[in-house]
């Protein structure tokens, strides 16, 4: 039996602000069914930033449903900068604490808010870039290192209760001990990206998509004898032209949407679209 | 209302059981006035002596043994690394195990343990299930080698209450002279047992599962299977397990399984009619709900009942409000991250394993209890849905 504050009994009992927003300004959607908890946090945020309304539907145990829960009553009436300041330690202090193999659910209120606000500002989810080191949940390094440091954690034990990488199979211990070697050493390289705006300038994407190409794209098909070149950039249409053994290839369109446009949603803009030019 | 605690309606039996009272008034006596120890020379000490010799011959009688074939231990997982141990230290030669994927942890975590402690010294073959908890025969057939030391097979599941065919395995085993146990914890009390017509070498039981006290358990080890002794010490128990015994539990458990004799006849009646009254009413009151495990070869006492797109933890707490006891098979429960490994085995989708709630009753369970708890489920299980973003009702 776990023992949970009257706070989180409180709020398992009588949640509050259940439901979707109509037309919500956010969505954050975290976690799965496979996984035995997900949440989905709708925010209503008006045109000083404000968010006036946020509602949650959640699927999990009772620190699941109560970290939801107080999490809508906290960020609503905050400018959305402030909201983004939340951490999960802050979800598990307003419910008086949580027991720590339940410090999971903090998180996952955590990240549907980022998820929300980024959702909201037309962001990319900074921690979904990393490494996926947990396969069981889906954990990525990003996400386990900023537990480790925000939550001084110690031990992989933690890590798990919190993160709940290395819940399952347990195949990824190891890495996690590397991990956190290196993260508590301060020899872990991997620095927490920021978020990066999704709206830049017409030219700071056509550099961007340039350099990609350069880099990422363009060595894998010259060891094919093949090559691509950029015709244009037209919003989010980017337009390409196979060369050398790519354009006679019969793989031709698979290589430019399951590779190009794959590396480039990936690295530049997740809206873009690649296809091929006609002439 | 159980009695015993009036605010409680009591269906996690196959966790625990309440201690029967006149359990508790067999055990007082010991607890008091009779506190020798049985291996003295003094009448004193024989007279308490005399006392386990009595629950030895009840606990025989329950199984259908001889007295002399009743070894008492400590709990049920004593007696699970007894015998599968013994079996590897008697024939050393032999390095496979064959056992099922829906093990309790008590052999489960042993057989790991066996593979991996040892860097792979031993071999363990998990036998699958089905849909139904159910095991393939021709499997277990091909499972059994020249090399196999022992098949350790759960007689009943403890999380589904299913019932698996051991008397027939059993046999299967003794024709290639290899040795049978079955963790018998969920299956003693509830259904009858009759060991001297089968060909079981070793059979586990617990306690405090048939009302008696928890931290006693015994070994039945059959007549002539060679053994060699976990627990080193005195000459108690034959010389087959060192250590005072427990006499007050022991003489408790020989109490119970008196009871449990007695009661059989009820628990296959009304218990099983009180457990099927609760099970076709939720699943039919339910929607999205189910049945985990075979609907007849299982356990009169037992219901897995599954709701779709809610999770466990949040059902049991729920229903804590109301008094109710039961158990999940929810990851959240469990302490781990993953729902049961039995309904895992079976293929029990995520959606509905998360959700699986197990009600185990007794005897002790009334109509009133069974009709309380089919009139709050579904309330309990519409106010969680409603907050699952999973749930399109």
């Amino acid at each position: 039996m776990w023992e949970y504050t009257d706070k989180v009994q409180q709020h398992f009992l009588t949640p509050q602000n259940v439901g979707e927003i109509d037309k919500p300004s956010g969505t954050g959607d975290v976690g799965s069914l496979a996984c035995g908890d997900a949440l989905k946090l709708t925010l209503k945020i008006d045109a000083n930033d404000i968010i006036t309304d946020a509602k949650f539907k959640t699927f999990g145990c009772a620190s699941a449903i109560a970290s939801s829960s107080v999490l809508t009553e906290m960020v609503k009436g905050l400018a959305v900068d402030e909201a983004a300041k939340i951490t999960n330690e802050d979800i598990a202090q307003a419910l008086g604490g949580l027991p720590k193999e339940k410090m999971h659910c903090s998180v996952m209120g955590r990240e549907a808010l980022e998820a929300a606000i980024a959702d909201y500002r037309g962001l990319k989810l900074p921690m979904a870039e990393g490494e996926v080191v947990c396969e069981c949940f889906g954990v990525t390094d990003l996400e386990i290192i900023r537990a480790i440091k925000e939550s001084s954690l110690r031990s992989v034990e933690e890590i798990t209760n919190f993160t709940k990488a290395g819940g399952g199979c347990g195949k990824c211990e190891e890495k996690l001990r590397k991990i956190l070697h290196d993260t508590v050493s301060g020899k872990s390289e991997i620095s927490i990206p920021h978020a990066t705006p999704k709206r830049m300038t017409a030219l700071q994407k056509i550099k961007k998509i340039e350099e990609v190409l350069e880099r990422e794209i363009r060595p894998g098909l010259k060891k094919d004898g093949g090559d691509i070149e950029l015709i244009d950039v037209d919003g989010d249409f980017v337009i390409v032209s196979l060369r050398g053994a790519c354009k006679s290839c019969n793989k031709s369109q698979t290589t430019i949407k399951e590779y190009v446009e794959k590396k480039l949603r990936e690295l530049v803009l997740t809206s873009l679209i690649v296809e091929e030019s006609n002439s | 209302m159980t009695a015993g605690n009036p605010n409680v309606i009591y269906m996690d039996n196959n966790a625990t059981t309440r201690v029967a009272p006149e359990v508790v008034e067999a055990m007082m006596p010991f607890l008091t006035e009779s506190y020798g120890n049985p291996s003295s020379m003094h009448t004193f000490g024989g007279h308490v002596g005399q006392d386990v010799k009595d629950a030895r011959i009840k606990v025989a009688a329950l199984l259908g043994a001889e007295p002399g074939e009743i070894t008492f231990t400590s709990c049920g997982t004593e007696s699970d690394s007894t015998a599968i141990l013994s079996a590897l230290r008697t024939d050393p030669e032999k390095r496979h195990i064959v056992t099922t994927r829906v093990e309790h942890p008590a052999v489960k975590n042993l057989c790991e343990n066996l593979e991996t402690v040892t860097g792979h010294k031993y071999r363990v073959t998990r036998l699958k299930v089905d849909a139904e908890g159910m095991l393939d025969m021709a499997e277990y057939q091909a499972a059994l080698s020249e090399d196999t030391a022992i098949v350790s097979v759960m007689w009943a599941n403890n999380e589904t209450g299913v019932i698996f065919p051991v008397a027939e395995m059993a046999g299967m085993a003794k024709e290639r002279g290899i040795l049978f146990h079955t963790d018998a914890v969920q299956a003693v009390g509830k259904i009858a047992i009759d060991l001297k017509s089968l060909d079981i070498d070793f059979l586990s039981l617990s306690g405090h599962k048939l009302h008696a006290p928890k931290g006693v358990g015994v070994l039945y080890i059959k007549r002539g299977t060679l053994f060699v002794p976990f627990m080193m010490g005195g000459h108690q128990e034959h010389g087959r397990r060192g250590g005072t015994e427990n006499v007050t539990s022991i003489v408790g458990l020989g109490r119970a399984c008196e009871l449990a004799a007695e009661k059989m006849i009820e628990e296959n009646s009304r218990v099983k009619q009180l457990r099927d009254r609760l099970e076709e009413k939720l699943l039919a009151a339910i929607p999205k709900s189910m049945l985990n495990g075979h609907k007849t070869e299982r356990l009169p006492n037992t219901a897995n009942i599954s709701f779709e797109f809610v999770e466990g933890e949040a059902i049991l707490l729920h229903m804590n409000q109301h008094g109710i006891c039961a158990s999940s098979g929810s990851a959240c429960t469990s302490g781990s991250l993953e729902p049961s490994h039995v309904l895992r085995a079976m293929g029990v989708p995520f959606t509905a394993a998360h959700g699986s709630i197990r009600f185990s009753l007794s005897v002790y369970n009334t109509v009133e209890e069974v009709d309380l708890v089919i009139a709050k489920m579904p309330a309990i299980i519409e106010s969680l849905r409603k907050l699952s973003p999973f749930w399109k009702g």
